[in-house]
């Protein structure tokens, strides 16, 4: 096993800080995303009948059901908070079929990356909408003695969500690499479908579960 | 056997343990929610889109102890900080 599979391999030093794969891969991704979305959004404001028009129309559709499916309520801008995270790591899966290259994401830097941006999105959100006093509050809800572990399982379900999505697309790599050394032709291809698949699954999961997690901390009481 | 081979045995057979009860448990897990997914599929045939989008996100949610199992005999076996 020569290749690293926790971390990337450093490509190059740009004034001394290491520019790794993961990096690299994020930034293609990234731009990737820009420019079909900006594609995307062009066509739905000039050509509102055209497919890439409807194309882009599904997947916000999508994207609010997703939202709406994790907080409970439509909020635009979780909307937009998680999209932007299910297309990063959506994308991140798809630009890993390519030959060559893994995820982005399967590097553990990126995934603790996107995990550590949730678990900072969950208390600007809650200050944000319920303002500091009644965003805290919430930690004391069920009593004293559990407000630390409230934040214990704050600090675990970052750790989860990181650990969750690098392991997810790191294993499919590995699966494929490793039959690929074994067999090389054509039996890889099921499995490489499989990766693909849990891929954008695992896209799934972690935008819901990020709104889940801004949901709650943005969840205003109901009772009167 | 000196300290350094006392720790790769450990770790290999520490991996294959740790490999071995995760997918155990994950497996067990999957496997009692897909048997109730699929008698609440058979129950409301109508519901079925938003069951099976729900098994899914359980299913990964299970899936990740394995996952985590997975990380930990991957540490053991390539990462290993006690190996020299």
């Amino acid at each position: 096993m020569s290749e690293d599979l926790f971390g990337s391999p450093v490509l190059a030093q740009v004034v001394g800080v290491p520019v790794t794969a993961g990096m690299v891969g994020s930034a293609v991704v990234t731009v990737a995303v820009l420019a079909l979305a900006g594609w995307l959004g062009r066509a739905a404001v000039h050509r509102p009948t055209s497919a890439p028009a409807a194309a882009a129309r599904l997947l916000v559709g999508f994207l609010q059901g997703v939202a709406r499916d994790g907080a409970g309520r439509d909020v635009p801008a979780l909307t937009v908070f998680g999209g932007t995270l299910f297309v990063f790591v959506a994308g991140s899966a798809l630009y890993g079929q390519l030959p060559g290259v893994r995820a982005p994401t399967a590097d553990l830097a990126v995934a603790s990356a996107l995990a550590l941006v949730v678990f900072v999105a969950v208390p600007v959100a809650g200050v944000w909408v319920r303002g500091p006093i009644g965003y805290l509050r919430h930690y004391l809800e069920g009593g004293v003695l559990l407000a630390p572990i409230e934040v214990i399982s704050e600090l675990s379900r970052t750790l989860a969500l990181a650990l969750r999505l690098f392991g997810n697309m790191m294993s499919g790599h590995l699966v494929v690499g490793l039959l690929v050394s074994l067999v090389g032709l054509l039996v890889p291809v099921p499995l490489m479908a499989l990766d693909l698949a849990i891929g954008l699954i695992q896209a799934y999961i972690f935008t819901i579960l990020a709104c889940v997690y801004v949901g709650a901390a943005i969840q205003v009481e109901e009772t009167a | 056997m000196n300290d350094q081979t006392v720790i790769a045995v450990a770790s290999i057979l520490g991996a294959a343990l740790v490999m071995g009860f995760g997918a155990f448990g994950a497996a067990l897990g999957e496997s009692r929610l897909g048997s109730a997914a699929m008698d609440a599929i058979a129950r409301q045939p109508d519901e079925s889109a938003n069951l099976a989008r729900n098994m899914l996100v359980a299913l990964a949610m299970i899936e990740s102890t394995a996952i985590f199992a997975l990380v930990i005999a991957l540490v053991l076996l390539f990462a290993n900080p006690f190996v020299g």
